[in-house]
């Protein structure tokens, strides 16, 4: 009873485990690592694994977030350690972690921390079905099992609730824009036919414009657009615009008036974090796109 | 003497003319998607519903339009930047205007500048600001210690403040996100989708003004090929020809970048590959590398943009690709 009061590296075994990681490190033979069961000082250099970390209830496990963290509000005030293309080693080693989450693309942080025996969990982008894989395998892996399958199964019974409405009713050719320079129709980049935001869009009944191209993004012409003809057109940002600004970008659109969805009025911009977040809020992000995709059904 | 130079430069006009007028023509008949034409030149057919011709006249007309200008100015300013440093190697990016360009651009793109004139994006402003800043202090440090203007002092500092510029872009792209680490990185590969003509309409007076210096820089940058003092003795105000040079070459890289972004390998390939066809005299030199940048880098784009449709592959890797194997066989056919 009274061991779990104290920070794990007290502890009678975490001090073993502390000796172990030292003489590991010491003798150089890396490989082993010393996993603890359920881990009481999580690093997560992922927002999206961040957000389900406090949406299992393991925040308070939690001692470190990427540079990048917006939500939730409990994860902004915790030591940063870097985001995916510099992550701060030393920083993260300080913070004495017993689990570190990280992109599969970092190999070279995997290693060092591989060298310094500290458990790590590797995640990587996919699409909309890996949410809930990670949820409920981040969730066995710290302890929160229970919860991590409740709040998957919740979002998976949304999403299916949100796919069946759906059904059956036309899909409108949708353009899913994630950026373009400000103020003109310069370096579109949309959606391909791979990758979560297009999993939301098709889950939303959407059908996405671009989906023969297998890439999670696409640099869209105005030739490619025009012929293409989208019904809609969903832009997703992630930094809010003063009413007059969401204005005129949206007119910016005008030029293109052959496109059904700018002729029809059905050009949306969209800024809304769930919507980029591959995170537990992504039913909300799916509800949200069916709303605009098919109002008032 | 005289009238053997005006009709080579007649002859160099009408023919490389040609070719840039087949260019300007066909470019905007092929694309990523198959149109009709004739619904796209249908009178009866209101402008807003037909795709064709949206295609036509918002996507492919511009595109073609950009490629001329940035093609043609690009190729011309290497010219002369060659002939004013008396440099083979020399672009118009060595001296730093690119350079320029491209952190002015980068800014925008990194802190999300929106503010627009006249209807002109955040982006292609800061470009061509960051560019006029570039050719400032590269100026005013070649005339620091000398009377006139010393183009070794020139070629120090443009290339210097290559690298420092190189050094603040990365700095500032430290602090952008993912995507927009990627639209700058794209940004630098260069695009002509321009899909409006007003980025062209505002940088044409630009390059006409550049365009009518080099006109009368051909005679100067003949003579400057001399050295210097020959020149002087010749009878040429070698400092304003410099200053000049300097100032129309700067002025129409920087319209040119500001359009299409820094499209490499133009400034040095054309230039080159004119002077193999036509020789060294920069009468026929200059308006044969206008021509001949204008039909290369709209050929170049009809190839990014159809290759691998609906791909829009960078037309600065098409240029390259296209232009360094090209120059190098033309190269060892003349040797």
């Amino acid at each position: 009873m009274t061991t779990t009061s104290l920070p794990w590296h007290a502890r009678p075994k975490g001090r073993a485990y502390t000796c172990l990681v030292l003489w590991l490190a010491a003798s150089g033979a890396g490989a082993a690592q010393v996993v603890v069961e359920r881990p009481t000082r999580i690093i997560c250099v992922v927002p999206a694994v961040t957000e389900m970390l406090f949406a299992i209830g393991a925040g308070p496990q939690v001692v470190g977030v990427s540079s990048f963290e917006r939500f939730p509000p409990e994860a902004t005030k915790l030591p940063t350690v870097g985001a995916l293309l510099d992550p701060d080693t030393e920083r993260i080693l300080s913070l004495r972690p017993d689990l570190v989450v990280v992109y599969g693309s970092q190999t070279d942080l995997q290693s060092q921390l591989a060298r310094a025996g500290i458990p790590v969990f590797v995640y990587s982008h996919a699409g909309l079905a890996d949410v809930t894989l990670t949820l409920r395998e981040i969730g066995a892996r710290v302890g929160h099992s229970e919860r991590a399958g409740r709040l998957a199964a919740d979002i998976e019974r949304r999403i299916a609730a949100v796919r069946a409405r759906t059904a059956g009713q036309s899909q409108p050719r949708t353009l899913i824009v994630f950026g373009r320079e400000p103020l003109s129709l310069r370096g579109i980049y949309a959606s391909g036919g791979i990758g979560f935001v297009h999993d939301i869009v098709a889950a939303a009944g959407g059908a996405n414009v671009f989906e023969d191209v297998r890439r999670q993004a696409v640099q869209a012409t105005t030739e490619q657009i025009l012929s293409r003809r989208p019904e809609v057109i969903l832009e997703l940002r992630a930094a809010a615009l003063s009413p007059e600004m969401l204005k005129r970008e949206m007119d910016v659109w005008r030029t293109l008036s052959a496109v059904p969805a700018v002729k029809a009025g059905r050009v949306h911009i969209i800024v809304d974090p769930r919507t980029v977040v591959p995170g537990p809020r992504v039913a909300e992000a799916v509800e949200l796109i069916a709303d605009i995709l098919s109002p008032g059904r | 003497m005289n009238r053997t130079i005006g009709r080579r430069v007649v002859v160099a006009v009408m023919g490389f003319g040609l070719l840039a007028v087949a260019a300007l023509l066909l470019a905007p008949l092929a694309g990523s998607t198959s149109i009709s034409l004739r619904r796209a030149f249908d009178p009866n057919i209101p402008f807003t519903d037909n795709v064709d011709a949206q295609i036509f006249f918002v996507a492919r007309l511009p595109r073609t339009l950009a490629g001329a200008l940035v093609g043609s100015a690009l190729a011309a300013a290497g010219v002369v930047f060659q002939g004013l440093l008396r440099n083979p190697l020399a672009t118009p990016f060595t001296l730093g205007v690119s350079a320029g360009a491209a952190l002015g651009a980068m800014l925008a793109l990194t802190f999300n500048w929106s503010f627009g004139w006249a209807g002109i994006a955040g982006a292609p402003l800061a470009s061509f600001a960051g560019s006029l800043a570039a050719v400032g202090i590269v100026y005013s440090l070649a005339r620091a210690k000398h009377h006139g203007l010393s183009t070794n002092v020139l070629l120090l500092a443009g290339v210097t403040l290559n690298s420092f510029f190189s050094a603040l872009i990365l700095f500032v792209q430290y602090f952008a996100d993912f995507t927009e680490t990627f639209r700058i990185l794209r940004w630098l590969m260069g695009d002509l989708d321009v899909s409006s003509y007003r980025p062209l309409v505002t940088a044409a007076p630009l390059l006409l003004v550049s365009f009518a210096v080099f006109a009368w820089l051909a005679r100067p940058l003949n003579l400057l090929s001399l050295g210097p003092d020959s020149a002087e003795t010749h009878g040429l105000d070698v400092v304003r020809a410099q200053r000049a040079a300097f100032f129309s070459a700067s002025l129409a890289t920087g319209a040119a970048v500001s359009v299409g972004g820094p499209i490499g390998f133009i400034g040095i390939i054309i230039p080159h590959l004119v002077r193999l066809l036509v020789g060294s005299d920069h009468r026929v030199v200059l308006p044969a590398s206008i021509l001949v940048g204008a039909a290369f880098l709209i050929g170049c784009d009809v190839v990014a943009r159809t290759i691998m449709a609906p791909l829009d592959l960078p037309v600065g890797v098409i240029t390259a690709l296209i232009g360094g194997p090209f120059f190098l066989w033309l190269l060892v056919r003349k040797a």
